[in-house]
């Protein structure tokens, strides 16, 4: 693939990626990067919620639940 | 680096404050040092209340351990994290900063916890840091090694095992430790922020600490949140502060996310050293039980099951001892009644004490089965996933999967749903979820429900089924206007963003069957006080506003005098007065000045229309639920007609499920918005929402042709 960027919200159910950066200014960046989403981060999408939303994420050996319209701002790229 | 703790012969007890991420095992160790008992949750955020308790070191030095909220950053974004800072920083009234910091980290999720550690030890506190669910981390394949661990920090590090008593022994050795060392600075910041913190410092410079310590201080306040900024009284320092943080976003864009990424590349780096990395043998637990529990299919079964026992339990299990509590004070009210002399002192105790207090404690089962659940769900981690399934319902409604706990405690009782709004980090989204929480249908509602609808419906066998159905319509209801006056919330008054819905999903746990236990009775503490105090004071005082003034009654006559007896008439109390005027209000929804001075007790207490329309009633055996519906059935208007028909009896469903009647739920939105204005709002459109449903119903029933 020659460019497997793409945002965090893309990611299928046991897809994994590296985060490259956050697009856009959202309060909760800083929050997101406290709890270890920092660039060049890995994370693998775990699941989605039954009703598509949010999904459970796994970064740094734990597991995070977050929203579609959070995870959109997380530019990523596929592994 | 090692400094005195303080000076040992002091007689103050040695002040050590708890910290750690949520779920990073903090309040188990909390019970193991002080023996006091608290809850275990394993929802992120579940201690909110600060607790404290006392215990020794191995030495046997007194200290006071305050277990403060967990959270995963010192930066303040939420209620909860601006406690745990104030109290760091000694800025809570009346509050010394500690003397040692314990700061806890979940083994099996070190990188994370270790974030917050670096942040809490630069603050350069006398530090311990104590390592938990060593064995969860050895089953993924983590192998922490502590004394490394202590060699990079610079700080005490002890390995602690919270389901074994013994190894708190190492925590305590540690903290009898008179030289405990300091921490140094661990992360390098941005030139401009350092050059800013000093700056900063003198204004944040206050007597007793020191100029390190306002270095720390002013280093956090530059990245605290605008809004939580506001809220800090730090006078002058304040402008040049926010100069300071123009200056940085100007010259050094990125420079908050900047030292997040600083402090996790030296985590990075001192894990390799630290930690130890084996393949796991299999998929945990927590995997293998969250493929049936979060399944797209399962997940809501599960769920529903869940609930569904919950309900089943609190509305049926519930019932024998419920019954057993009413034998009970019927007896005690009988055995009163038997022993004192007729007269106004034995109606004050038997009419008005003992009934009144008993019509509250009867809903002790229902509590108790409630909270059991409740901290079950939370202990086990299942909490978290119900969150995780409903966020999109809640989105919906523009509110967070978190605000569903307080929702569904509120189904118990508003108060320890509104508590528990804490957890919400948006203060819009708290005030939002406290403004509706009490639409949801509590206890103290239900014997309202029951009474009426055994009043609108004949108890037969083929009606029992329609009665359950009512019951659930009266509780969907109240559901469903919690969500669209959310919704109506959101959009209007308190306008915002959907929030973010940032939720660690912890690893499941076996309960502490101790802790449940524990949780339960705190709770039922609670809630007997209520009764004990409020629900006590009121019932003396509704009895003497029902039974005073007396009037004067000729009861015969003896000798050409007649012979005058004082006796109580509703219609010329003090109640009955105010019944009768108020009657304008609620004539339109069809009720009598009799049913009006019912309605007004119970903004009081919801639970004591049932009581106080017993009394106005003069029902023999007030806590039967059958005696006080007959009486209801016999009740005519002034022109013969019935007036409990099924019409008014909807009419007041509808009202109870609306308005707002609680003095408790009125106090503890007072306490939590910091406003008697949102308070008294709620009561308003509460009361508002209430009246015109009411109105609605009643009056439409009529054009339509029913009774």
């Amino acid at each position: 693939m020659v460019s497997g960027k793409t945002t965090l919200s893309e990611l299928n159910p046991g897809q994994g990626a590296r985060i490259l950066a956050y697009i856009g200014g959202h309060e909760m960046h800083l929050r997101l990067m406290e709890m270890g989403l920092i660039p060049n981060t890995e994370v693998r999408c775990v699941r989605i919620a039954p009703m598509g939303d949010p999904l459970e994420v796994e970064v740094r050996g734990y597991m995070l639940s977050l929203r579609r319209a959070e995870a959109s701002t997380i530019e990523v790229e596929l592994l | 680096m090692a400094t005195k703790v303080r000076d040992q012969s002091s007689q103050r007890p040695l002040k050590v404050a708890l910290l750690g991420n949520p779920n990073c095992g903090k309040t188990t160790v909390f019970n193991a040092l002080t023996g006091l008992r608290q809850k275990v949750g394993n929802y992120p955020g579940v201690t909110v209340e600060r607790k404290e308790g006392v215990a020794y070191t191995q030495h046997g030095v007194q200290m006071k351990v305050i277990d403060l909220p967990g959270t995963y950053s010192l930066h303040p974004r939420s209620p909860d994290e601006q406690i745990l800072v104030d109290f760091l920083l000694g800025r809570i009234e009346g509050e010394t900063p500690p003397d040692v910091v314990v700061c806890l980290i979940d083994a099996s999720n070190i990188e994370r916890n270790l974030f917050f550690v670096t942040q809490v030890v630069e603050l350069g506190f006398p530090t311990i840091v104590g390592l938990t669910m060593l064995d969860v981390a050895e089953r993924r394949g983590v192998r922490v090694k502590s004394e490394v661990l202590e060699k990079k920090l610079g700080v005490k590090v002890v390995e602690l095992d919270e389901r074994d008593e013994k190894k708190v022994i190492s925590l305590r050795v540690a903290l009898s430790r008179p030289d405990l060392p300091r921490a140094k600075e661990l992360v390098e910041y941005p030139e401009l922020v350092e050059e800013a913190g000093r700056d900063l410092a003198p204004s944040f410079q206050r007597p007793g600490m020191s100029q390190d310590f306002a270095h720390a201080e002013a280093r956090l306040a530059l990245s605290a949140d605008e809004e939580r900024l506001d809220g800090l009284n730090l006078g002058p320092a304040k402008t040049r502060l926010k100069i300071w943080r123009q200056r940085l976003d100007r010259e050094a864009p990125g420079w908050q996310s900047g030292i997040i990424t600083a402090r996790y590349a030296f985590i990075g780096a001192i894990l390799q050293d630290v930690v130890q990395r084996f393949n796991p043998n299999r998929p945990s637990t927590t995997e293998r039980l969250d493929k049936v529990l979060l399944h797209p299919v399962l997940g809501f079964g599960v769920f529903a099951f869940v609930m569904g026992v919950l309900f089943y339990s609190v509305f049926k299990l519930a019932v024998p001892f419920m019954d057993w509590i009413d034998g009970g004070v019927g007896w005690i009210a009988g055995k009163v009644a038997g022993l004192m002399p007729d007269g106004p002192l034995e109606g004050l105790l038997v009419d008005g004490v003992i009934a009144g207090i008993g019509g509250v404690v009867i809903f002790l089962p229902q509590i108790l089965m409630l909270f059991f659940f409740i901290s079950l769900l939370e202990s086990s981690g299942y909490m978290a996933r119900a969150a995780f399934i409903l966020d999109r319902l809640m989105s919906k409604v523009g509110l967070h999967g978190r605000s569903f706990v307080p929702l569904l405690s509120s189904y118990a009782c508003a108060v320890p749903g509104i508590m528990a709004t804490r957890t919400i980090e948006s203060p819009k989204d708290r005030l939002v979820t406290i403004m509706v929480a009490p639409f949801m249908s509590c206890t103290a509602r239900l014997p309202v429900y029951l009474v009426l609808i055994a009043a609108l419906l004949p108890d037969m066998e083929y009606r029992a089924s329609l009665q359950a159905g009512l019951l659930f319509g009266l509780y969907f209801i109240g559901t469903a206007a919690a969500l669209i006056f959310g919704l109506i919330f959101k959009r209007t008054l308190l306008k915002g963003v959907t929030p973010s819905m940032i939720l660690e999903l912890p690893s499941y746990r076996v309960p502490r069957w101790r802790s449940v236990a524990l949780e339960m009775w705190d709770r039922s503490k609670v809630f007997l006080r209520r009764a004990g105090t409020i629900i006590f004071a009121l019932s003396i005082l509704l009895w003497f506003g029902m039974n005073y003034p007396q009037v004067e009654v000729v009861v015969g006559s003896e000798n050409g005098e007649e012979i005058v007896e004082k006796v109580s008439s509703l219609e010329n109390s003090f109640a009955g007065r105010v019944g009768q005027a108020v009657e304008p209000v609620f004539e339109p929804l069809g009720y009598d000045w009799k049913v009006n001075v019912g309605v007004l007790a119970s903004f009081a207490a919801r639970e004591i229309f049932v009581s106080t329309m017993a009394i106005i009633y003069k029902v023999e055996d007030e806590e039967d639920v059958d005696s006080v519906v007959d009486a209801l059935r016999l009740q005519t208007r002034s022109d013969g007609s019935p007036l409990f028909t099924p019409l008014t009896c909807l009419s007041l469903m509808l009202f109870f499920v609306f308005a707002l009647q609680c003095m408790s739920t009125v106090a503890v939105v007072k306490r939590e918005t910091q406003s008697w204005t949102w308070a008294l709002f709620q009561v308003a459109y509460m009361f508002a929402v209430a009246w015109l449903s009411a109105f609605f119903v009643y009056q439409g029933g009529l054009l339509l042709g029913f009774s």
